[in-house]
């Protein structure tokens, strides 16, 4: 008696350290693969000064000042080209796990000062465009799925497809064009920061972020549509149905909750469609983002800047990913299989 | 009926994609004057009798400048989506083909590719290279390579396992024979889908490159050039801009469509889905 007492006491606590058993290891494997990942972009990017056809070194000096032998090895020693390769990568990646990615070779600032200063905008664009994508996507998604079938199915898709192939640097030009006829006196170019003024930040804001977020909309509502299609197929669905539920109480909180799922990993994946559109489109609103900062230095051949700007931003988006992956775990317990 | 309406869907991108494939090629023959040739005095015009489309700040022919331009973005489109697909279709093949540590070498390499940002990363191909059409291509194929290699690989390793693989073997067929006669035919649609679909986008990130000044450098007709350019004259003639970016869409929505409305003609299984 007892004895059973105890087994059933203990079911419970059992399963709950099993549980946390296979996170663990489903998570360490996700963090080796993180770490892989991670070293491997390292790599990459740290090759990349190394791959530059000619000297690189007469090449970033040539862009800027006369080319001298004493200059040359005054670079070469900064950029640290004269030791054996090993060595260099090393002393590269050890000073950039700390944030040191060195002095910019032109304006002499740090490079992760150069950077911080280009991200905020970067970030808030991107931050924006995909918010106004994933909300409006779930309405729209959830509405096509509704009225699926026939000529109106056919509308929707070829709409989503111009949706997604129309360049959004030439929306935002058209938009420019468009507000400068209608409103004159809308300031649509250039940029302010938030904390100086709220208002005049999201009024600049606003034209950028749509038509960033466009592309976006059209993939997500897209996704939303056959995710909902597939949840509303399910057997839940003609039992909430059957016990006569509202439509909307049906579609809105049956189906979508299980239609979000393959939504929130897409979103994980935007971002960095999102973070390269956001480069292009802040070239046609004036906006002092990583793009600026990235095309100012190729013009200048400032290698150095351009490599931390990469390694920063994509070992970002890949930790952006880990932790989506991370949060898709705890959701949905099918994953950990 | 639906099926009807797909077929049609599949007739208009067909049409829309071979039309402007033959406007590129017969650039020469359709384009109304020469690419280069300059008028001072017919600058910055909209749309008249002489210039359908108007002239650009240097006085070309929009038009004519479309048109070539059609002819450099399919070409630096084409050969890069082609390389990456030879690249990574090769492989992801052979990947899924030998299994074991080359499986694993080489998907991690993938893995490390595919962690990038696409822009990113061809922004930082290029600022090897150098600025130029083929530079943009490169990068371009070397974004699009892992997709290729991981996209090709799943399908292949069920392939792999089939039994007429195994029959295939057992009568003492090699290794290039099995992957090029048995495996690869049977990955057909998914390849062409694919392929028009990243086709496609390539149109649309070899437009963000040349706006950028990354990609094809003046004087060469480029579609996403005549947008940076017509840029700084949108007040007083947004034309040569605003045509561009309908080119850049026509041709990648023309992609696009024709992959989306294939797959569904292709797959049985999703016909009737999305």
């Amino acid at each position: 008696m007892t004895c059973t007492g105890a087994a059933f006491l203990h079911a419970p606590v059992l399963f709950f350290f099993e549980e946390l058993a296979l996170m663990n290891r489903v998570l360490l494997a996700r963090l080796i693969d993180l770490v892989i990942v991670l070293f491997g972009v390292s790599i990459i990017v740290f090759l990349m000064i190394r791959l530059i056809p000619g000297d690189a070194v007469a090449i970033m000096l040539g862009a800027n000042t006369e080319i001298t032998p004493e200059r040359m090895a005054e670079l070469n020693r900064r950029v640290g080209l004269d030791r054996p390769i090993v060595e260099q990568y090393v002393l590269w990646a050890g000073a950039a796990l700390h944030g040191d990615f060195g002095t910019s070779l032109w304006t002499g600032r740090p490079v992760a000062t150069e950077i911080l200063m280009h991200l905020w905008p970067t970030l808030e664009l991107t931050f924006l465009a995909l918010v106004i994508g994933a909300v409006l996507a779930v309405p729209v998604g959830c509405h096509m799925a509704q009225t699926h079938g026939g000529a109106a199915d056919v509308a929707m898709r070829i709409g989503a497809i111009a949706g997604l192939t129309i360049p959004s640097f030439w929306l935002g030009i058209v938009m420019i064009l468009l507000l400068s006829a209608w409103a004159p006196g809308f300031a649509s170019l250039g940029y302010v920061p938030f904390s100086e003024d709220p208002i005049g930040n999201l009024q600049r804001m606003l034209l950028p972020s749509i038509a960033l977020a466009l592309p976006i909309l059209a993939n997500l509502s897209r996704l939303v549509r056959s995710a909902m299609l597939d949840a509303l197929g399910q057997d839940y669905i003609r039992t909430a149905r059957a016990k006569g539920l509202p439509e909307r109480r049906v579609v809105y909180k049956h189906a979508l909750r299980n239609a979000l799922i393959p939504f929130l990993t897409s979103v994980g994946i935007m971002t960095g469609y999102l973070l390269g559109g956001a480069i292009v489109v802040e070239q046609v609103f004036a906006i002092p983002g990583l793009g600026r900062l990235i095309l100012g230095a190729i013009a200048e051949r400032n290698y150095p800047l351009i490599q931390a700007t990469i390694l920063v931003v994509t070992a970002g988006f890949v930790i952006v990913n880990f932790l989506v992956d991370f949060l898709y775990i705890l959701v949905d317990p099918r994953v950990r299989a | 009926m639906k099926y009807l309406i797909k077929n049609k869907l599949l007739t208009f991108a067909v049409l829309l994609v071979v039309i402007q494939i033959v406007l590129a090629i017969g650039a020469p023959l359709f384009a109304p004057y020469d690419p280069m040739a300059q008028s001072v005095a017919r600058r910055l015009r909209g749309p008249t009798e002489l210039n359908w489309l108007g002239t650009d700040q240097l006085g070309r022919d929009v038009l004519t400048r479309i048109l070539y331009g059609y002819r450099t973005s399919l070409i630096a489109c084409v050969l890069a989506v082609g390389i990456a697909l030879l690249a990574g279709g090769t492989l992801g093949l052979t990947a899924a083909y030998y299994r074991g540590w080359l499986d694993r070498i080489i998907m991690r390499i993938m893995d490390v590719l595919f962690a990038f940002p696409v822009m990113l990363l061809a922004i930082g191909i290029i600022a090897v290279l150098g600025p130029h059409t083929y530079s943009a291509a490169a990068a371009i194929a070397v974004v699009y390579t892992p997709i290729f290699a991981r996209l090709l690989r799943g399908p292949a390793l069920v392939l792999c396992e089939s039994e007429f693989v195994a029959g295939a073997r057992a009568i003492g067929a090699s290794d290039a024979r099995i992957i090029f006669l048995h495996i690869l035919p049977n990955m057909a649609s998914v390849i062409l889908v694919q392929t028009s679909l990243l086709l496609s986008a390539a149109i649309l990130v070899e437009a963000s490159l040349s706006f950028l000044g990354l990609g094809t450098q003046p004087p060469t007709p480029s579609l996403g050039l005549m947008l940076s350019e017509g840029r700084n004259f949108l007040m007083l003639s947004p034309w040569s801009a605003i045509f561009a970016g309908f080119a850049i869409l026509f041709l990648s929505f023309g992609f696009n469509l024709l992959g989306d409305s294939l797959r569904d003609t292709l797959d049985p299984r999703l016909r009737g889905q999305s």
